[in-house]
């Protein structure tokens, strides 16, 4: 389904080119679950916004069932079928979720069918449809949305970007879940940026980054004690690997 | 009416035929049309253009629309409404102006509204403006309100598009415990000009004023916000001023607040911005282009 072939994103910094992402080689299939996880800075979240054309490719190729859309729009990509859940959601002043999830879904759906998209997450639809995306949603609820609006696209590929992230124990399972439901009914893939073993554990594929390369790849047995020096080091860092 | 007309009253006051309740229409710098109620008494004044309206105590769950409708071009009016809210109401008033001027002459209309509010009143006071044609469309509305004791008054004005030029002056004092809400609502394009003058005082001890302000410039139009709140005595003062920015418009907001007394609490917020870029990005994300996120926004932020 996706395709990337030899893809570098760099940067000038103090007058000097910087890899930020450097020789990325990648192949996602129809249905597949991917986790990437890695360090901060490592280059998982440039990755995750090359793919979805938020940023420019330097050089090297990306491929969506066999089309090349290394230089395609974000909304052409978003029409061919990538959906994208942003780390830090944006608010929108005067915009309601219901707007949002409609939007997602380009239709005007029947009420109860995009009210499913925020039970998945864990919201209770009738209080939030008609609240405005501003600061009065608090962070973690935000997130929902943002998880729930991305869910609503039924896209191809689907990207989190760490989705667990201020997200509370009881709904991380319900997340777990939506992810699973979404696999089984759409044959979608989805490639989530995570640091959370839970996560890591549902994976077909788990990608490591390491200072802008993947460091390594493999299943959620072969990977994770690996990831045991990761977590001694990251620990130190101020990471979590639990 | 002819159907420009028709169209403008529905644009201005959501009218599809005669209101219900009591209501006063204006055509072509000429009453085509009003209706009193047995609360609510309309009367014409002698001495020049305009009405008096007369809302009796206790009169609740009542309106009364006052469209003024101008299609005819170079009409220039002033028009003088005066309004006695009695104690113990709660009504809707709903104003409006719509011009159609498809000539190269100016059409002008100037409201100049006067509310007298008595006590425990709840008032809400909707005007909308409108414009169409490509002649040159002026609307100056002067507001004048007085909130009496315990009484709350909501006023909502929506100018989305079409309007030349206006200046929108809206004075307000308030008696003890008198609340008033400020909603406002503006589009401006092309090369239009759209000033907003706010000046409240809060006389009344816990007196409160509310001014929210939302405006889009687009193009090459200019826009103007003015606001002063005076604390007289125990009493709270908010004034928002959000506004978005585009291509080569211009917007200036001025706040001032005066504060005469200890216990008044006064704030001040505006901002001006351009479209936030991550804004655009996540609605391109759902497949949106450039120009429909960009009108999801704006329709949002204004809605």
């Amino acid at each position: 389904m996706l395709k990337l072939d030899n893809v570098c994103y760099m940067v000038e910094e103090d007058g000097k080119q910087k890899y930020i992402l450097k020789n990325i080689n990648l192949t996602i299939n129809d249905g597949e679950m991917v986790v990437i996880t890695g360090h901060n800075g490592s280059g998982k979240s440039t990755l995750m916004k090359i793919i979805m054309g938020i940023l420019p490719v330097t050089s090297g190729k990306i491929y969506f069932d066999g089309v090349n859309i290394t230089t395609m729009s974000i909304t052409d990509r978003a029409k061919l079928g990538l959906a994208y859940a942003f780390q830090t959601p944006v608010r929108f002043k005067g915009l309601k979720v219901k707007d949002l999830l409609n939007t997602a879904q380009k239709t005007n759906s029947k009420i109860n069918e995009v009210c499913n998209y925020l039970s998945r997450v864990g919201l209770c639809a009738r209080d939030y449809i008609d609240r405005d995306i501003d600061d009065s949603l608090s962070g973690g609820e935000l997130k929902r949305i943002e998880i729930a609006t991305t869910l609503a696209r039924n896209a191809r590929l689907n990207m989190f970007d760490e989705p667990e992230a201020g997200i509370d124990l009881w709904s991380f399972d319900g997340l777990i879940s939506a992810f699973n439901e979404n696999k089984a009914v759409n044959n979608s893939a989805n490639i989530i940026i995570s640091h959370q073993e839970k996560i890591i554990k549902i994976a077909d594929k788990v990608i490591v980054m390491d200072s802008s390369k993947i460091s390594s790849y493999g299943t959620p047995e072969e990977i994770l004690p690996n990831l045991k020096e990761i977590r001694a080091c990251s620990k130190l860092q101020g990471e979590c690997y639990e | 009416m002819n159907n420009i007309g028709k169209e403008l009253l529905l644009a201005v006051a959501d009218l599809h035929q005669v209101p219900s309740g009591a209501y006063s229409i204006r055509e072509n710098a000429k009453s085509i049309d009003m209706k009193s109620t047995k609360n609510i008494e309309i009367i014409k004044k002698s001495d020049k253009s305009g009405i008096d309206i007369i809302v009796k105590d206790n009169t609740v769950n009542e309106s009364m629309h006052m469209p003024v409708i101008i299609t005819e071009v170079g009409i220039k009016e002033d028009v003088y409404n005066d309004f006695y809210i009695g104690d113990n109401c709660d009504i809707l008033i709903v104003a409006g102006c719509g011009i159609h001027n498809s000539d190269d002459g100016e059409s002008e209309h100037n409201g100049i509204h006067s509310f007298h509010v008595g006590k425990n009143s709840k008032v809400k006071y909707v005007e909308k403006h409108f414009g169409g044609g490509k002649g040159s469309k002026v609307l100056n509305p002067i507001t004048n309100v007085e909130v009496g004791e315990n009484s709350q008054v909501i006023m909502e004005t929506i100018q989305l598009g079409g309007v030349t030029s206006s200046v929108r002056n809206t004075n307000a004092s308030l008696d003890n415990n008198a609340k008033l809400y400020i909603t406002e609502k503006i589009l401006t394009s092309e090369s239009q000009t759209a000033d907003t003058n706010f000046e409240v005082e809060l006389k009344g001890e816990n007196s409160s004023v509310d001014v929210v302000s939302r405006s889009v410039a687009r193009d090459e139009s200019r826009q103007s916000f003015y606001s002063k709140v005076i604390g007289k005595n125990k009493s709270f003062g908010h004034v928002e001023c959000d506004a978005i920015l585009m291509d080569k418009a211009v917007i200036k907001s001025t706040p001032e607040i005066v504060a005469e007394c200890v216990d008044a609490s006064l704030v001040h917020e505006a901002a001006i911005g351009k479209i936030a870029g991550e804004q655009m990005i996540k609605l391109m994300t759902l497949g949106l282009d450039e120009v429909e996120a960009e009108e999801m926004i704006i329709k949002g932020f204004l809605s």
